[in-house]
């Protein structure tokens, strides 16, 4: 078979066994979007004026809850170990990890997010764009996310350290893709950070899977 | 680094007198550029907080070409694996964190006196050296959290240079980000070209913070090394 596509079969039956996969991502974003009303107050004029930035530092924060198990569980179970002595290259392998991890994670997140930032009173026209940033920006945040979940194997302190390690990384995609929003909201030019945002994404792609496969390889030698 | 130091022990031999110099050189100019900062007169529109810009930007200045080494530094490590390479990017990153958090404090307190705010979101060098100092933060915790130094080694190398290659990116993102906002009245735009009466300071000063960094780096390597040789010594003694 394809190495491409059955380490992309086995990423993606992994990501449901035990634990729900996507769903615990969805129910985090819902959990810590209901949170911010209360955090801001009821005032409907500010919630709606806010609702893309929030939406957009939740779809951040939600991105990183799943980066732990993305190489830890199978530095731990020795799954690693026969991946980068399979015939594809541990790069190539990288860059599946992170697409499943952006099908299972990013992707039903960037589905559900523009319903929330909706739901907090954003005008319903926003939604195809937040959509397309959304989409776009989490593909980044996938890769980028891998690079800090790989760096930190082997650390004893997972979670936390991933997210200090990538949330700098994310500066620039929050910084497009609630841009590209507010720009449309404006009706001012939201092409240009929309395809930053995508460019952006496309160059983490290319290149996190090589810091990826080297941060994996120390780990494990 | 030149190819004549990678030798560990010729690199001990010259940083034995090396550090030293530079840091002498570091006070003298230091001694200097403060004597010239004293006789500069007060800014017409900032009166005497204008002192406060000749410790500011030359910390500034500083964090960015000590990322610069620590990026260096990291390539060559992970490249050649060569172990002097990595205690020179290890002996950076607490220096350039410091001066990062240097240059944030001395420009929240510059902020303060001229422009009335502790911190102004809307300005692009705000924000992206704050990210600068996330990054160094980010590389010291990696540091300390891998026990095995053989791991550590490429592990944080790596890192060094995925934020080398953002680094641009950020800054590049976050003045995009400021001309969408356009929230910064309170700045002149790129007043006038600077007087020689502060130019002449504020170059001493910077001259003086490179000499103090090159002298405190060397330090920061020796030590690493005779760590090393240290941890070998007590393992042999250990049988």
């Amino acid at each position: 078979m394809n190495p491409f596509i059955a380490i992309l079969r086995r990423e993606l039956a992994v990501s449901w066994a035990g634990g729900g996969g996507p769903l615990v991502a969805i129910g985090f974003f819902i959990a810590l979007t209901s949170l911010a009303p209360l955090a801001l107050g009821g005032d409907p004029v500010r919630l709606a004026e806010a609702a893309p930035g929030i939406a957009w530092l939740v779809l951040a924060l939600a991105s990183l809850i799943s980066l732990e198990r993305m190489f830890e569980r199978d530095f731990e179970d020795g799954a690693l170990d026969l991946i980068a002595l399979g015939p594809a290259p541990l790069e190539l392998a990288a860059f599946v990890k992170a697409i499943a991890q952006w099908a299972t994670t990013q992707a039903p997140l960037a589905l559900v997010a523009p319903l929330l930032m909706v739901a907090l009173g954003a005008p319903w026209r926003l939604a195809p764009v937040a959509l397309a940033a959304a989409l776009a920006g989490g593909f980044g945040f996938a890769f980028l996310g891998g690079v800090g979940a790989a760096l930190s194997l082997g650390s004893r302190r997972g979670g936390v350290l991933i997210a200090l390690l990538v949330l700098p990384l994310f500066t620039p995609p929050v910084i497009f893709g609630a841009g590209a929003i507010e720009a449309f909201a404006a009706h001012l030019d939201w092409r240009t950070p929309l395809l930053l945002l995508a460019a952006y994404a496309l160059a983490a792609a290319a290149l996190c899977p090589f810091a990826m496969a080297a941060a994996a390889r120390n780990a494990l030698s | 680094m030149f190819p004549a130091l990678a030798n560990p022990a010729r690199f001990m031999a010259f940083s034995r007198w090396a550090a030293p110099l530079l840091g002498v050189i570091a006070i003298g100019l230091l001694a200097i550029g403060l004597a010239l900062d004293f006789r500069a007169p007060p800014d017409y529109q900032q009166g005497y907080a204008v002192h406060i810009m000749f410790i500011h930007v030359p910390a500034a200045w500083m964090s960015l070409v000590v990322y610069a080494c620590l990026g260096g530094a990291s390539f060559i490590s992970l490249v050649f694996r060569h172990p002097l390479a990595q205690a020179a990017a290890r002996a950076a990153a607490p220096l350039g964190a410091g001066v990062t958090l240097l240059a944030l404090v001395t420009g929240s307190l510059w902020g303060k006196t001229t422009w009335g705010a502790w911190w102004v979101w809307g300005d692009p060098r705000l924000t992206s050296v704050l990210v600068l100092f996330l990054f160094y933060l980010g590389y010291l915790a990696l540091d300390a959290s891998l026990d095995d130094e053989a791991r550590a080694a490429p592990a944080t190398s790596i890192l060094a240079l995925v934020g080398l290659v953002n680094l641009p990116i950020v800054h590049f993102s976050v003045t995009w980000w400021r001309s969408l906002h356009q929230a910064s009245s309170v700045f002149r735009a790129d007043g006038p070209s600077m007087p020689a009466i502060y130019l002449a300071p504020l170059l001493t000063m910077a001259l003086a913070y490179m000499a103090g960094f090159g002298a405190l780096w060397l330090v920061r390597i020796r030590a690493e090394v005779w760590r090393r040789r240290a941890q070998v010594r007590a393992v042999r003694a250990a049988g």
